[in-house]
């Protein structure tokens, strides 16, 4: 049944190279920690990727009542943490996840650069692969301020400020960030749009560039 | 089949769409671009891998329950004793922010100058570390300055994390987050129900507004200060909801003998008018409504 019912879809589109080429693909002895234990190193980006799909999925739960407005976003994360049937271990999971993403993917840095596996010809991944830590940088920026309590708004308010501070482009960014002349209930449903639609966005196609880049390439051979 | 089986046909489509006729054996490829026991992604690979990761979640489950994510109080703007503190990656950079010729009037150089230089070149590491050699040892320049930026941001970092414990030391405040949960437990422990922060706080209104003490208010020139509704302005207390706060012999103190910012009136009032100002003062309470 099943069998047939690919078939079917398979004779119209022709779906067998697409995913054998993501199975069939090979997992070399050097970076497989199975044969040796010290390659574990070459888990981090996988560990990524990972802690990466826990955060969307409990991101996208914590919509269900979060609520992003100056009067209600504070009254919303203390239900959510406390009222909502395992509210606390999704938006636990989101917080400390966020600190865990930042980890991983700092090891994961690492590991690319003392193997020195930024070199000809995968440097173009090297460059994406910064632009989503930098992306991850931000999300963590304006993750930071929707619980809207004491700690989220003065941050904010630092972060700005320190940015406010850049020759010319300075007040612009202040201003695009702010949506006023202070942290207030603009600045709140911007950082929510910012970090639910526009830098998940930006992620997402950044980790498909990164990955397609690594299925052209291979992975780097051995030292 | 519509085309046939001819294998010398340029290109075969499925029907009249432009998907290929696949004639894909389904073998696995062999793995002979390394040397040594190479193995398939799926299911042989990722099998291994998610056992590690199931693991891995469940830690994080429970360390998710057994340390519940921070929450503070409600974002308060006029809260003036607040420490700020970003996340803790970005701590290196706000500890940089605070040293003498990155600051000030050499802030350029430390929110583009130094910034800029180093996430440049880490981001075009690739074209300036261009030789052939890839173990670390064999690039001392690369590799060293890798080591120092890791340093220095370690070290920044704990710094600022230190400054921090010890201006809430000096300020004798514990963080929100902490305060807010170790009053959540005792109530608890009392056996009462958790405070809640999301109500607003009951606001005072005056009362027994036609009491003839309010004109004594507005001859004593209260209302300068404390405002025609005696709702506070600025740093100047409400008088609305005093008699929660104080007592009437504590007010006839304040009034007669001032405090802080406020004036003495011992002067301008008779005794007998302060004792009934205070009196009326006494009686303001929110509860009272």
């Amino acid at each position: 049944m099943f069998k047939s019912v690919y078939n079917w879809i398979d004779e119209r589109l022709d779906i067998t190279p697409l995913w054998r080429d993501v199975a069939d693909h090979e997992v070399p002895e050097h970076v497989n920690p199975a044969h040796h234990f010290s390659a574990f190193v070459y888990c981090f980006g996988g560990l990524t990727f990972f802690i990466t799909v826990i955060q969307i999925l409990s991101g996208m739960f914590l919509t269900m009542y979060y609520v992003p407005d100056i009067i209600n976003a504070y009254a919303s994360v203390d239900y959510l943490q406390h009222q909502v049937a395992f509210g606390q271990i999704v938006r636990g999971m989101h917080h400390f996840g966020a600190s865990l993403v930042i980890v991983m993917m700092f090891l994961h840095t690492l590991r690319v650069f003392f193997t020195g596996s930024y070199k000809a010809p995968r440097e173009m991944n090297w460059v994406v692969g910064m632009l989503i830590f930098f992306i991850m940088l931000g999300l963590g920026f304006t993750g930071y301020l929707l619980p809207w309590d004491n700690k989220a708004y003065y941050a904010t308010k630092v972060g700005v400020e320190i940015a406010a501070s850049v020759p010319v482009l300075g007040p612009y960014i202040a201003d695009f960030l702010y949506g006023g002349d202070i942290v207030g209930a603009q600045t709140l449903t911007r950082f929510f749009a910012i970090h639910v639609f526009f830098l998940p966005g930006a992620l997402i196609a950044m980790l498909a560039a990164h990955f397609i880049m690594i299925r052209r390439q291979g992975i780097s051979g051995p030292l | 089949m519509a085309h046939g089986h001819k294998s010398n046909e340029k290109v075969v489509y499925v029907g009249d769409s432009r998907v290929k006729r696949s004639n894909h054996p389904n073998i696995p490829p062999d793995y002979t671009s390394f040397p040594g026991k190479s193995e398939a992604f799926i299911p042989n690979f990722l099998l291994k891998e998610w056992m590690v990761g199931c693991v891995v979640l469940v830690g994080f489950l429970v360390w998710t329950i057994a340390e519940p994510a921070p929450l503070g109080y409600p974002a308060d703007p006029t809260n003036a004793a607040f420490i700020p503190m970003p996340d803790w990656y970005f701590l290196f950079l706000y500890q940089f922010l605070k040293y003498p010729y990155v600051s000030q009037d050499y802030i350029l150089l430390g929110t583009l100058g130094v910034p800029g230089v180093m996430f440049g070149a880490l981001m075009l590491a690739p074209f300036l570390d261009t030789g052939k050699e890839r173990r670390f040892y064999r690039r001392p320049i690369a590799s060293s300055l890798m080591f120092l930026s890791l340093i220095a941001c370690i070290y920044l970092t704990i710094v600022s994390w230190d400054h921090y414990q010890h201006t809430l030391e000096a300020n004798g405040q514990i963080p929100e987050h902490h305060e807010r949960e170790e009053k959540a437990r005792e109530a608890a422990e009392a056996g009462e129900e958790r405070p809640n922060y999301t109500k607003p706080a009951p606001v005072a209104s005056l009362v027994d507004a036609d009491d003839p003490a309010m004109e004594i208010a507005k001859q004593a020139n209260c209302v300068s200060c404390h405002a025609a509704d005696l709702k506070g302005q600025g740093s100047v207390p409400a008088l609305t909801g005093i008699g929660d706060r104080l007592d009437k012999d504590q007010l006839v103190d304040v009034i007669t003998n001032g405090r802080g910012g406020m004036p003495q009136f011992k002067d301008q009032l008779s005794a007998e008018e302060i004792d009934q100002l205070a009196t009326w003062l006494s009686k303001q309470k929110v509860a009272a409504e």
